[in-house]
């Protein structure tokens, strides 16, 4: 069952993406990258990691791929011009080129067996509190410093994409 | 019980076609979409390492990731908007500014 699920999702995953980098159309784009982020969550949940499937929709698909759309929409952009001049010999190198990024990292990937020394937050131990709780307990004890300082970096975002899109300054 | 490398090749599939789209679209928003999907390809890579090693900083580090490329998106788009309102357009090409 989650044989089937994994392999269902990653299928979908890969011809969304895909066609999201194909497409003309931006706000096909989007939205095909919307669906991937939905199948993202989808292999989170399989993988025991409900909190971060519960992010990767509110935050990711709910939040930034929104944010997207809401630029698209107000530049108003229309269809790329395709078949600009001397861009097929680049188009053919990044396809070839990233086949062979591929090839090289699958076949580390593939080959590897990946021992390492186990944890202590076995799947059993995790969910019989709650992985939330987990996550929860590790940001505000071992993970504070990282915690407090994305903060600030969120602060500085935001008055960053004020100041960027005021009209004067 | 799907090996862990199953997952890896997703995720390596997933980051490769990131790069493709980074390299042949010209419009910078949908490139700005593909280091996006590249983000999420090294997401997965995380969290399929977490429930490998029965750790959990993998899931924490994703959580940091995802803040992290949330406050890039924003500002990115934030200088798509200040971009298209001075030159009128968002295609790569033309903004050619300091090219010799």
């Amino acid at each position: 069952m989650e044989a089937l699920l994994f392999y269902g999702f990653a299928a979908i995953m890969v011809v969304s993406s895909l066609l999201m980098v194909l497409g003309k159309n931006p706000v096909h784009s989007a939205l095909f990258l919307v669906l991937t982020f939905f199948c993202l969550a989808g292999v989170y949940l399989l993988l025991n990691a409900q909190f971060i499937a519960a992010v990767q929709v509110i935050v990711y698909a709910g939040a930034i791929m929104v944010l997207f759309l809401f630029v698209i929409m107000l530049l108003n952009l229309e269809q790329e011009v395709s078949s600009q001049s001397g861009h097929l010999l680049q188009k053919v190198s990044a396809v070839v080129l990233s086949l062979l990024l591929a090839v090289s990292l699958g076949s580390v990937m593939t080959s590897q067996v990946f021992t390492g020394q186990k944890g202590a937050y076995s799947i059993e131990r995790v969910n019989a509190v709650g992985n939330s709780e987990v996550i929860g307990r590790l940001l505000f004890t071992d993970f504070l410093l990282p915690f407090e300082i994305t903060s600030v970096l969120l602060l500085a975002a935001m008055v960053g994409a004020v100041i960027l899109a005021k009209k004067k300054l | 019980m799907v090996p862990i490398s199953h997952y890896l090749m997703v995720s390596v599939i997933l980051f490769c076609i990131g790069v493709v789209g980074v390299f042949i679209r010209r419009n910078a928003i949908v490139i700005f979409m593909c280091i996006e999907l590249m983000l999420n390809a090294a997401n997965l890579a995380f969290i399929a390492f977490a429930r490998h090693l029965n750790s959990m900083d993998g899931q924490i580090f994703v959580f940091f990731v995802m803040t992290v490329a949330a406050a890039e998106a924003a500002v990115g788009l934030g200088i798509m908007v200040a971009l298209y309102r001075n030159r009128g357009t968002i295609n790569v090409d033309d903004i050619n500014l300091m090219k010799w």
